[in-house]
């Protein structure tokens, strides 16, 4: 019982993990979008998309 | 200039997490109160029934990779190159899921962690090749030349599966096979594939989603750099 525990904890563990580092990629990335956006904006000179 | 968010779908965003999660619970139930315990392997063998759908999504996400680089090859298609680099990171994630769950549950059966048996061998080079692939794309730089030579590995690494397939008849191995099994291992063992496949889907898209985010963002330094 105690393998069964360990190989279950490990998938959850990993797939846990996995979603963090994704998530923490992927919000670090949107602020600078929304930064880098901003700057854009301010640009009085800059041409629409 | 790409607009941000690159691409929206309520369905992959907002929808679909929650039957990953409900599906993810519903194995997890199905494995530890549904299934019966197998006679001869014990407790121990309802790790296969994560072990096994994890192999197969390794398994699609390489395909993918390979699938992708090829189109990438051919059109020079760069959705197609994020998409293959997409694939081999969550492909990456459910193979090691295998090298995980696999010795843990080789231990209580065969009375050893790991054994050079010809499937456990071939998983084992499937994941040094496609870990090469992500290493490459991390640390090679993001250059059309790396892009080129990834999509090659990765277009060369999935004629591994088929190998591993066939590698217990070619060299009789003694990783067990799937021939025949009860409805009620049958049933949970098709419920943790949904489950997992929802699951890869969703990883799938997150990376997907943070890979566009990145080229969202290269484009707007550009801009910001040529017209100041």
């Amino acid at each position: 019982m105690s393998y069964l525990f360990a190989a279950f904890s490990i998938v959850w563990i990993v797939i846990f993990l996995y979603v963090l580092s994704i998530s923490r990629r992927q919000r670090a990335l949107a602020r600078e979008v929304e930064t880098l956006r901003q700057m854009t904006q301010k640009e009085p000179s800059s041409p629409s998309s | 200039m790409k607009k941000y968010p690159p691409f929206n779908n309520v369905i992959l965003d907002v929808i679909l997490p929650w039957p990953t999660a409900a599906a993810m619970l519903t194995a997890l139930a199905m494995v530890f109160l549904y299934v019966p315990t197998e006679r001869v392997q014990g407790a121990a063998q309802r790790i296969f029934y994560f072990h096994l759908p994890s192999a197969w999504m390794a398994f699609l996400g390489f395909f993918i990779v390979a699938g992708a680089s090829a189109a990438f090859l051919w059109q020079g298609n760069r959705s197609a190159d994020l998409l293959a680099r997409a694939a081999a990171e969550v492909g990456m994630v459910f193979c090691t899921l295998v090298l995980l769950t696999g010795p843990i549950w080789a231990r209580p059966i065969w009375g050893v962690w790991w054994t050079w048996d010809p499937r456990l061998t071939m998983t084992l080079v499937l994941w040094l090749i496609y870990a090469a692939y992500v290493l490459l794309r991390v640390f090679a730089g993001d250059t059309e030349t790396v892009a080129r030579y990834a999509a090659v590995l990765g277009i060369i690494g999935v004629i591994d599966i088929p190998i591993l397939y066939i590698a217990i008849r070619l060299w009789r191995g003694i990783h067990p096979k799937v021939e025949q099994m009860a409805p009620e291992m049958a049933w949970t063992l098709l419920v943790c594939t949904g489950a997992f496949m929802c699951l890869f889907t969703w990883l799938l898209w997150l990376r997907l989603q943070s890979l566009h985010l990145r080229d969202d963002i290269i484009a707007l330094r550009q801009h910001i750099l040529t017209s100041s």
